[in-house]
């Protein structure tokens, strides 16, 4: 019960004044900081609060043709403007710092109003005056099982593979678990001092339904007078080197093996401490501590199977001071939970577990923001992830003496939720590949992203010639993403599982820290204006073509435009050294059919057929991919009769056209061509926005006006075009309508790794089958094994 | 993990009827008593008879009737069920007057006289000794030469798979093994027939288990007892639902039952012996050792309705060196009795929730002697299921498998 982090008092009056703090690292944006939080624990403080971050974003402007079109070949301008977003901070350090810490917060906190600060934890009472003092703030105090809870519907909610399931002797420690549509119900079993078991059915509805006094309290007070060792960490350490079946009577010491009639094997425990009571020899330390904390583990994992079982629940989490990332106790409970259960519960444990009284005690204070009515997203960049548990890394010693642990999440401008087109939603994992899983394909990935760091700051450099800064700024970029590459290669883990994507969303999240907003900018819109003098005459060349020669010169155009990749070094390397590289060269070389993935034919046959009444189309890159790939694509479904909802990112990535940009573009070919004016009059044609700033694409995370749009139109054709979309993600995605996924492969260790070569082409036609048939056919298992290393 | 079923432990030996094994007044050759009663199986017995002085008995057991019909197929006499457990706790052969062997106890309150049993009236005899001195007691039968008796031995629990061959080879018995959960429920529904008509009946319960003071224990007629979820506390817990003499399941176990509480006390106040813990016990106060609702909200936690003296983390308080000296070895023996009790009764409340059984009969050797867990577990079931659960107590605590191993011997099933 009780989530009271038993207080060491003795080492938490032993205060550590002499750190100096790092002021740009830690406590970030604390001038315009309000709300804050604080949760004391028994060891940790974790501090939360709410500020504002002013950054550069950028932003096109189409210009008054009429009157300045003269005046520039472009046919927009780029600006840079400051915008003010919302973030959320999160730190987590010893509670020795806490009084230097309150000294600097108290020292930064300039700009605020703000009078309270709320606070939960065990330690709170204790610290109140300190607070109070330190800060002048008033300290209120909330309930923390409901904090804690709140905190956990948070994380659930807005981070992605927060939750695991730990597994000590598998590659990867950790296998992440997709975040569920829906989260609730699950039951939280909290192990502090002792256990709480609470139910939680919505949003404002849990019950603490059981618990237990045995817990971490338990371990530690108990171990303490069997070993003499004082630190629950120390005993932890001690159990891990122990073995408890000296101390342990076992099933075999009774039976001389198993009993076979009721399935329990000879090793299993049939008396804890038993053969104590009956030898009388000395018991080491070890062996003491590892029988304790295995009978403790089991006693909690038993009673959590048991409410499981009670209240029909499958999702069970676990925290607490006795869990906190030890990768001890996570086993001892996995195992526990796996011996009674057979397999029907999983424990699941959160990467953000330590922050979730402070999540929660933060939101409490935060109603009236009403923060969840929006999305955050953890930014990689200011987050220092999940440490490593391994004991060659990190020898059971984590985030002690002076780290500091953080985790910002930015409040996105909409809000996130599934397409509605996904075929099961609790199952859709957009990652094509779990790099966690994939020794090879990480150690791949994680040497490509760290050679073409060069290109990237040069870029960025590039991007803004005329601040001397950048220069600068494009240096610490340099520096801080190596340093997350570096943590990624020790511990992949860090913020889930890793991908593709999730290192190309942690390189936007650094570029955009370091105020590098649109490295591509300038390169999209010379493109875009190149690729629009061909419109015209692109369009011409393709009605000029029969029916079957047009339809194949259209997917043609479509593979061809995306060569036009800044994000694929091989195409990068050939667009820098020859700026000339155009749409024929392009097309040129295209792998010829039969294509590596090809369902050209049954796309031909459907074309035959009545026209889709809506298509969603998930565009990629700027420039010839969007203008003289795409749009004559589209084009023909208006042409068709099929109503088109071209979907595009937010915000930046690469040279993705941005949803700011394709406006533009599409007004400007509109004003060329009579079938795309006419569909975006009669809004057959429309333009929406993912919500989303990732070269990939996570249909699980989409805005919400375009599920509305999706939903209202009856989008029956998904398009899902280029090679971070198509195939980073959304590879093996099944949707409950047709779709179409089309790219071609830049990359030559990924060309090779799925049987073809540079430029294999990727044309995909899937049509979801009837209602009642078995999903896995043969052609699947096929496909499925293409990206098995 | 987790385990285990055997509860057993105990080890006991319960001998059914006239005597009595290896007593050590019997003659090599001629186990006295045992065997010439049992050949002559002759109707004596009368009344005053069958209540012979205790430590006669003890000795030789009792005197029988029978019926001739069921002679034939009778097994020759003395009556033996064997069940060897983990060892819980102590116990140890039997054997003669009173001391059977050196740590061989007859609990002779626990005596069933003139009880019929297959064509015969006897009193059924309860010994227990420690597993540990299972050599000792070989030794001795095997000196006795008890296998001129009988040659076959009916046991349960652990041991009977473990030490078989050590009977066969150092005894020259085979051992009859049988399941122990059988020999359990088995014995418990017999026992519980067998005295039915006794006033000190075999069932009872806890009047008022929320008031010490009124707090008194009532007999209880488990005239109807299906279904009822068993709970068998030996060195471990072995918890089942059982819906008719063959119809049970184990429902599940812990493996935190009376070894770990003997145990842990054994490490903590280097005590040894169960009774001498059970003392310590009742001297001590756990209050002092746990970390109560109370001592971390100040009273009682009303958000989640916990009252203030509940139990928050056992044992919590002694993270903190300073309470650590404050503490004696009997709150330190009492805190672990209640931990393991009340963990004990948490589980048992869970399964009773999940199976949909209301009544709960607790046994084990556990339970002998320990009124402080009774009554703890009593207060337990009454109080965190408002008044819905009910828990049962057996005389004959411990002795059910082995009791469940002679009826074996006398009918097999």
């Amino acid at each position: 019960m009780a989530e009271f982090d038993g207080v060491d008092r003795r080492s938490s009056h032993r205060m550590d004044k002499s750190i100096t703090l790092p002021p740009d690292e830690i406590f970030r944006n604390l001038e315009n900081a309000k709300r804050l939080a604080i949760d004391i624990g028994g060891s940790l403080t974790k501090l939360a609060y709410y500020s504002t971050v002013q950054h550069k974003v950028a932003k096109v402007r189409s210009f008054d043709h009429t009157a300045k079109e003269a005046a520039s070949d472009n046919i927009y301008e780029i600006s840079v403007q400051e915008e003010i977003t919302a973030r959320l901070h999160f730190i987590k350090f010893e509670n020795a710092y806490i009084e230097t810490c309150l000294d600097f917060i108290k020292d930064h906190l300039v700009n605020t109003d703000t009078k309270l600060i709320k606070a939960t934890g065990g330690g709170a009472h204790k610290f109140k005056d300190l607070i109070e003092k330190k800060l002048g703030l008033k300290v209120d105090k909330e309930d923390e099982m409901t904090c804690l809870i709140r905190g956990c519907n948070f994380v659930l909610r807005n981070i992605p593979h927060e939750a695991f399931v730990y597994a000590k002797h598998a590659d990867s420690e950790f296998r992440f678990q997709n975040t569920h549509p829906d989260i609730f119900p699950y039951l939280l079993v909290n192990i502090g001092s002792g256990v709480s078991i609470i139910k939680v059915e919505s949003e404002d509805t849990f019950e603490r339904v059981g618990g237990s006094s045995i817990g971490g309290g338990t371990f530690w007070g108990l171990g303490a007078l069997l070993t003499q060792t004082k630190r629950f960490d120390e005993l932890l350490q001690l159990a891990s080197k122990g073995q408890h079946t000296s101390v342990d009577m076992l099933v075999k010491d009774i039976y001389g093996g198993s009993y076979g009639s009721l399935g329990l094997t000879g090793d299993l425990i049939a008396s804890s401490f038993g053969k104590s009571a009956t030898t009388n020899k000395e018991f080491s330390k070890e062996d003491m501590a590892k029988s304790l904390l295995h009978m403790i583990s089991n006693d909690i994992g038993q009673l959590a199977c048991l409410y499981a079982r009670l209240h029909k629940l499958t999702r069970v989490y676990f925290g607490g001071f006795f869990i906190r990332g030890h990768p001890v106790t996570m086993h001892t409970i996995t195992y526990s939970i796996n011996f009674f259960t057979k397999g029907e519960v999983q424990a699941l444990f959160l990467r953000h577990e330590g922050y979730l009284g402070a999540i929660g005690a933060f939101l409490k204070g935060a109603e009236e923001d009403n923060p969840n009515q929006y999305s955050w997203g953890e930014n990689y960049a200011g987050s220092s992830g999940l440490m490593s548990v391994s004991p060659d890394l990190n020898p059971m010693q984590r985030a002690r003496s002076g780290t500091f642990d953080m985790l910002e999440m930015d409040r996105l401008e909409r809000k996130l939720v599934n397409l509605p087109l996904l075929q099961d939603p609790s199952s859709y994992i957009p990652d094509t590949v779990d790099l966690t899983e994939d020794p090879l394909a990480r150690e791949y990935w994680l040497y490509c992203f760290e050679e073409a760091l060069d290109g990237v700051v040069k870029r960025a450099v590039a991007s803004q010639p005329d601040i001397p800064e950048a220069v600068e700024r494009a240096e610490k970029f340099r520096h801080k993403y190596r340093d997350k590459l570096q943590t990624l290669r020790q511990q992949p883990f860090a913020y889930g599982s890793l991908t593709v994507r999730s290192l190309l969303d942690t390189r936007e999240h650094c570029l955009n820290e370091f105020n590098f907003p649109d490295p591509y900018s300038k390169i999209k819109q010379r493109e875009n204006d190149i690729a629009l003098k061909y419109y015209q005459k692109a369009v011409h060349a393709l009605d000029a073509l029969s029916w079957e020669e047009k339809h194949f010169a259209l997917v043609r155009g479509v593979l061809a435009g995306n060569v036009f990749d800044w994000g694929a070094k091989a195409v990068s390397d050939v667009l820098e050294s020859d700026p000339e590289f155009g749409f024929e060269q392009a097309k040129r070389q295209l792998e010829e059919r039969p294509w590596l993935v090809d369902s050209y034919d049954q796309w031909l046959e459907r074309m035959k057929g009545p026209p889709h009444k809506c298509s969603v189309f998930f565009v990629d890159n700027s420039g010839m991919d969007i203008i003289l790939g795409v749009m004559p694509f589209v084009r023909e479904l208006l042409c068709r009769g099929t109503e088109v909802v071209l979907a595009s990112n937010s915000s930046p990535a690469l040279n993705d056209v941005t949803n700011g940009e394709l406006q533009i573009l599409t007004e400007r070919i509109a004003a060329m061509d009579p079938v795309i004016q006419a569909g975006l009059k009669d809004e057959r044609l429309v333009l929406v926005q993912t919500g989303s700033s990732s070269p990939c694409l996570d249909l699980s995370r989409l805005d919400k006006v375009l599920a509305m749009v999706v939903r209202e139109r009856k989008a029956d054709l998904v398009v899902i075009e280029g090679m971070g979309r198509a195939i980073h993600t959304n590879y093996y995605a099944r949707l409950s309508c047709e779709s179409l996924k089309m790219a071609v492969i830049k990359n030559s260790w990924l060309a090779d790794r799925l049987g073809g070569k540079l430029f294999s082409v990727v044309f995909k036609y899937e049509v979801p089958p009837p209602p009642t048939a078995v999903m896995t056919t043969a052609e699947e298992d096929e496909e499925n094994s293409v990206f098995a290393p | 993990m987790a385990f285990n079923g055997h509860r057993g432990d105990d080890d006991e030996v319960v001998n059914h009827d006239e005597d009595e094994t290896p007593t050590k007044q019997q003659q090599q050759q001629q186990p006295p008593r045992c065997a010439g009663e049992a050949m002559t199986d002759d109707p004596t017995h009368d009344p005053a008879d069958g209540g012979t002085p205790a430590d006669e008995l003890s000795a030789t057991g009792t005197r029988t009737s029978r019926q001739d019909s069921m002679r034939k197929s009778r097994p020759p006499f003395p009556w033996f069920g064997m069940d060897i457990g983990g060892a819980l706790s102590i116990r140890r052969y039997l054997t003669s007057h009173t001391a059977y062997g050196q740590t061989g106890l007859r609990d002779v309150h626990l005596e069933l006289r003139d009880l019929s049993l297959c064509g015969r009236t006897g009193t059924l005899h309860f010994i227990r000794f420690p597993t540990h001195d299972l050599p000792a007691f070989l030794q001795m039968v095997r000196d006795k030469h008890f296998s001129s008796l009988h040659t076959t031995l009916c046991a349960t629990g652990g041991g009977a798979y473990k030490f078989e061959a050590d009977f066969h080879t150092i005894a020259d018995l085979e051992l009859h093994k049988l399941d122990e959960l059988d020999c359990l429920i088995r014995g418990v529904l017999f026992t519980d027939s067998a005295v039915s008509s006794d006033p000190a009946s075999e069932c009872y319960y806890f009047e008022d288990p929320s008031d010490p003071e009124r707090c008194v224990q009532r007999p209880y007629a488990l005239q109807d007892p299906y279904p009822l979820l068993l709970v068998n506390i030996g060195s471990g817990v072995s918890i089942l639902a059982v819906y008719s003499e063959k119809d049970y399941k184990r429902v599940t176990g812990t493996s935190l039952g009376g070894g770990t509480f003997l145990g842990l006390c054994c490490l903590l106040t280097g005590c040894s012996t169960f009774e001498e813990a059970l003392e310590m016990a009742s001297q001590g106060e756990s209050t002092s050792v746990d970390k109560l609702v109370k001592d971390i909200y100040g009273g009682d936690y009303q958000r989640f309705g916990l009252p203030g003296w509940a139990v928050a983390s056992s044992f919590g308080n002694m993270i903190s060196p300073e309470k650590r000296e404050g503490v004696s070895k009997e709150d330190l023996a009492r805190a672990t009795l209640v931990t393991i009790t009340n963990n004990i009764g948490s589980i048992t409340r869970m399964c009773a929730l999940n199976e949909n059984i209301n009544k709960v009969v607790f046994v084990g050797n556990f339970l002998r002697v320990n009124t402080l867990s009774m009554k703890l577990l009593a207060y337990a079931m009454d109080y965190w299921s408002g008044g819905q659960l009910k828990a049962l107590f057996l005389r004959h605590e411990g002795y059910f498998g082995a009791v469940g191993a002679l009826l074996e011997l006398l009918h097999p099933s």
